[in-house]
């Protein structure tokens, strides 16, 4: 999909757990991302989060690690 | 199968526990205290003579037929209005009583036609039998007299009393020359509907029925044509058309209305596979009797001339339909996918499931994409609509099921209405509400327009948060913020039955200054006060329920608001019992039975992840393949990666995602780069444009299965005639799984049924036998639970402790600014469904033939725009054109419109934007600039003629 709106989407989840203690906010957008977001996506997000400015939302960034890798198949 | 005649017990059931015996013509009787006479003579099977009493209104004594002897008093009272006493005895035969009632017959008869043969309630009138049961022979007073019958008098002279037909309503007739003026019909229009659109005029002789005043018609009057004065009519005075057309049924099957997430229960009166009425069925447990315009009349759209009941297939959009077998249109759709498959990967195609089919119609179209594409690409509408409630209700309570039964509703004391308009969107639910609120309950609505029920007769809201569209969570956060602070929570509640620790924090975060009324005034334009008084009636008013609907969940923090409502019910306490709770109002008849049959992409049936091992195993040993732990695509989604060239094939199955979705352009962009789209509906509708292969559909009276409503009720979905086109859409489902090579084999729904129940803990106990036995069950249902639950979390939450989740507002970047200084909210009106496949296609279209704009005086004098005026709307997205009907039920700054009308396709306005969690559109709000317009917008033009081009069938040879 068009970056900006996956950019867009990742910074609306960071945003709602934005007000949890840090540790949960991470996890709970990392969770987030790997219960709904399907391996495109998901292959997207990483691609994307490679790239310097990326603009993602630093809790993204920072779950970025714990988010579901995607399985190499079909 | 015969003629399904319910027992009219005369007036209404008492609810009292207490029982009173007494003696009816010898038989000794038991009633609850209360009860009538004329009930408990009913009860036992005794038929006292009525006219104006009937047990769907209270009893009114104005017919005198009714009257009965009871030892010890005085004259004949009518038993209608005579409560039941201990020890009393009553005949309800003697000498007296017979001459009395054969009296009254006569009067009744002097100025009544005795066209009996030829009038349309031949057969189905309660005058004709109250004559027959009296044993009237003869009128004394002849049929010359002073009428309402004749249209001129003995002498010639045009009799002035006489009043011809109404025939304004498209449904049904008013006769005057008929009316005994019994008054049924206008108690009905009071009690049961709640409109208060008839009355009598006059007084004496001179009453006659009158919707509205003086002049007026019914189409012109406040009728809203829900048909309970129709239902209520003991003689054809109110009466179907259809039957006039057809004549008087002969055989009825129950069955369950296919639009609104209410579900209400008719009886389809049939004359052979013709369809003469529907009747609302009065032991359906969800509108106990009572119907609207939809359920009640808009049935015609089931045997359109639109119809296509021949498959038909094309390899370009831009060729005509070609009509083929089925064979080979399912030969052709097979080949085409497994294509895509082969060339694209085994995740480019995908299927949507229907809101609007069965349970077990929409169980098999995500079985076909987890079990035969292999992947769990599927999604249903109620990613539009619903999809954050599942998140909100799942995360707080542990489950996204509503908490209440319908019923509920006659112990709610206060009713916190936000982001539904029930009176137009849930009618029946409406009326049962009303009636509450008639009784006192009071009521808060949070809504940016003045809907109907904030002020309607006899109803008013005590407080109307007329709040900016987009800030729910501010509004919400607030009401919380004024109970924690002035402390109004239930702490023994929240101790019992949530998380102390959670809450303490949610505690702190809603005490917050800078989520007080006053702080956030500025921004939701609700005056701070009012949010205060409304957070201490709904805290403190007794037992306070919460009705929402898509006002509350179409917004990009859609997800918030339902957590942010159900922190407020379980911080005042306000769930787990009769009267309170959280009910999402769902929009489309099987909203809630699409969601639990497992068309969300991450869950398979019964709302679990697919990524929790054990839950695959049940599906992959029940159907003998390995299933995907990977979440699928969502309707977005899809047409993302349709763009992006990797979603290449979808089967959609009674959806139009093209009118109902919203960004219309990336919609049809999606589409368009795709090359195999199936259709499968009963019309061509806005998506086949962009269609490859068209599977004709079959309507909810043409098929078995089940449907579950709001109330998580399932309740039978029953065939009345053969599918139009040859197939069931299950059975269409299951040909094109076995044309993949799927291997089904089931021979009816009940089989299909079976398998869900064996496969989802919550329906564990639900087999057609059982929705036999007891009518309807609501889930859970299953060893724990045999008989269903009506309520939910009644000893704890699903989830154990009840969650407490901070709700932090952030403002959607959906704003205004000086090219979009407005803000344009969509919703429905009570005559149009949806998209208006069906409703447009019926008369309904005499209450609302086009989309039209409300806008606010202000607004409109500031743009140059009069009443009816054709405007320009436009957003980031895109540009239509309606007309404007100025109001100010709209707030200033804010306009509203409808989606049902393709010509409009509002949704060419709406953008992308949509739920953090759930990707639900922010349908709710967008920022538009109205100016004034001479006609359609090119693009509607445009679009105009690529439908006409796109909708060329070629018959078969």
């Amino acid at each position: 999909m068009a970056p900006e709106k996956l950019t867009y989407m990742a910074n609306q989840i960071a945003a709602f757990f934005r007000t949890r203690p840090h540790e949960e906010a991470v996890a709970g957008v990392a969770d987030h991302i790997s219960k709904f977001w399907e391996p495109r996506m998901r292959t997207q997000l990483f691609e994307m989060m490679k790239e310097p400015d990326s603009g993602f939302d630093p809790l993204v960034i920072e779950a970025g690690d714990r988010i579901r890798p995607v399985a190499k198949h079909s | 199968m015969s003629l399904s005649k319910e027992i009219d017990y005369g007036t209404p059931a008492s609810k009292s526990e207490d029982t009173v015996t007494l003696t009816i013509d010898g038989f000794t009787v038991t009633v609850p205290e209360g009860t009538s006479v004329m009930r408990a003579a009913m009860e036992t099977g005794i038929a006292i003579p009525k006219l104006c009493s009937t047990d769907m209104v209270d009893a009114f004594g104005s017919c005198r037929l009714c009257l009965v002897e009871i030892e010890g008093r005085r004259g004949t009272p009518a038993s209608c209005t005579t409560p039941v006493v201990d020890g009393m005895v009553v005949s309800t035969q003697t000498d007296q009583l017979k001459t009395l009632r054969r009296g009254v017959m006569e009067l009744y008869i002097s100025d009544h036609p005795l066209d009996c043969l030829t009038c349309a309630a031949n057969g189905d009138c309660e005058l004709q039998d109250m004559a027959g049961a009296v044993g009237l022979r003869d009128v004394r007073y002849g049929y010359d007299g002073d009428n309402h019958v004749k249209t001129r008098d003995g002498g010639g002279e045009v009799n002035a009393r006489y009043l011809p037909k109404d025939e304004s309503n498209p449904y049904f007739t008013y006769d005057p020359s008929k009316c005994i003026v019994c008054s049924r019909c206008v108690r009905a229009c009071e009690e049961v509907q709640g409109t208060f659109a008839l009355t009598i005029e006059g007084r004496g002789f001179e009453s006659r029925v009158s919707p509205g005043s003086f002049g007026d018609d019914f189409l012109g009057s406040e009728c809203v044509s829900c048909g309970a004065c129709v239902q209520a009519c003991p003689t054809a005075t109110l009466q179907e058309k259809s039957i006039y057309d057809i004549g008087q049924p002969e055989h009825s099957v129950v069955t369950t209305c296919a639009y609104c997430g209410v579900g209400c229960s008719f009886k389809a009166e049939m004359r052979g596979e013709e369809l003469v009425r529907m009747v609302p069925y009065k032991d359906g447990k969800a509108n106990h009797g009572h119907s609207c315009v939809k359920g009640r009349f808009a049935y015609g759209y089931a045997s359109h001339r639109d119809r296509i009941l021949k498959p038909m297939i094309r390899e370009s959009i831009a060729d005509p339909w070609r009509e083929v077998s089925w064979e080979e249109a399912l030969g052709f759709a097979a080949s085409k996918l497994r294509r895509l498959q082969a060339d694209y990967g085994q995740d480019s195609i995908g299927v949507i499931t229907s809101s609007r089919c069965t349970n077990e119609e929409t169980y098999l179209v995500q079985k076909l994409a987890r079990a035969v594409f292999g992947n769990n690409n599927t999604d249903t509408c109620a990613r539009v609509c619903h999809s954050p409630t599942g998140y909100g209700l799942g995360q707080t309570f542990g489950t996204s099921a509503g908490t209440q039964d319908f019923d509920s509703v006659e112990e709610v004391d206060v009713a916190l209405v936000i982001g539904a308009n029930p009176t137009d969107g849930h009618p029946v639910f409406a009326s049962r509400l009303k009636k509450r609120l008639r009784q006192g309950a009071k009521l808060i609505v949070i809504d940016p327009r003045r809907i109907d029920l904030v002020k309607s007769p006899h109803v008013a809201a005590s407080h109307h948060l007329a709040l900016r569209p987009g800030t729910n969570v501010a509004i919400v956060t607030a009401l919380a913020h004024v109970i924690v602070t002035e402390k109004l929570y239930d702490e023994a509640f929240i101790r019992e039955r949530c998380d102390w620790d959670e809450f303490q924090d949610y505690a702190a975060f809603a005490a917050d200054p800078a989520n007080s009324p006053e702080s956030v005034e500025a921004l939701t334009g609700v005056p701070a006060e009012t949010v205060r008084e409304a957070a201490r009636l709904y805290a403190k008013g007794g037992n306070a329920a919460i009705y929402y609907g898509l006002g509350v969940t179409e917004h990009s923090q859609g997800s918030t608001t339902v957590i942010g409502l159900a922190n407020l019910a379980m911080m005042t306490g306000n769930i787990g019992r009769r009267g309170v709770g959280v009910n999402p109002l769902r929009g489309q008849n099987n909203v809630q039975g699409s969601c639990d049959m497992g068309s969300f992409p991450h869950e398979l049936p019964g709302y679990r992840h697919v990524n929790n091992a054990d839950v695959r195993d049940i599906f992959e040993k029940a159907w003998g393949v390995p299933i995907s732990d990977e979440p699928g695509l969502r309707i977005p989604n899809m047409l993302d990666a349709a763009v992006d060239g990797t979603f290449k094939g979808l089967y959609c199955q009674g959806e139009d995602i093209l009118q109902s979705d919203p960004d219309t352009k990336h919609v049809s962009a999606g589409l368009a780069a795709m090359e195999c789209v199936i259709v499968h509906d009963i019309f061509l509708n806005e998506t086949a444009n962009y269609a490859h292969v068209f599977l004709p559909g079959s309507t909810f009276l043409e098929k078995d299965g089940t449907f579950t409503n709001a109330e998580r009720r399932i309740n039978r979905v029953r065939r009345v005639m053969s599918p139009k086109a040859g197939y069931a859409d299950w059975e269409v489902t299951q040909l094109l799984a076995n044309a993949m090579g799927g291997n089904w084999s089931y021979t009816h729904p009940s089989e299909i049924m079976a398998e869900i129940a064996a496969t989802t803990p919550s329906f564990a106990n639900v087999t057609y036998e059982l929705l036999e036995e007891k009518g309807s069950v609501q889930w859970p249902c299953n060893d724990k639970t045999p008989d269903g639950t009506p309520i939910m979390h009644i000893d704890g939450f699903v989830r154990g402790k009840g969650r407490f989740i901070r709700t932090d507002y952030v403002a959607t970047d959906e704003k205004t600014g000086p090219r979009f200084p407005l803000l344009l909210t969509t919703g429905r009106i009570l005559s149009q469904y949806n998209v208006g496949a069906q409703t447009r296609r019926t008369d309904n279209v005499v209450w609302h033939e086009e989309d039209v704009l409300e806008i606010h005086p202000h607004d409109a004098e500031l743009r140059g725009v009069k009443d009816g005026d054709w405007v320009k709307l436009q957003s980031r997205s895109g540009e239509t054109s309606l007309r404007a009907k100025i109001t100010d039920r709209m707030s200033p700054g804010v306009v509203y419109t409808t989606f049902h009308h393709p010509a409009t396709q509002a949704n060419v306005i709406t953008t992308d934007f949509s739920d953090w969690a759930t990707n639900c559109p922010e349908y709710k709000v967008t920022a538009v600039q109205v100016s004034p317009s001479n006609g359609p917008t090119d693009w509607q033009e445009d679009y105009e003629n690529f439908s006409r081009q796109s909708r060329r069938v070629e018959a078969a040879e």
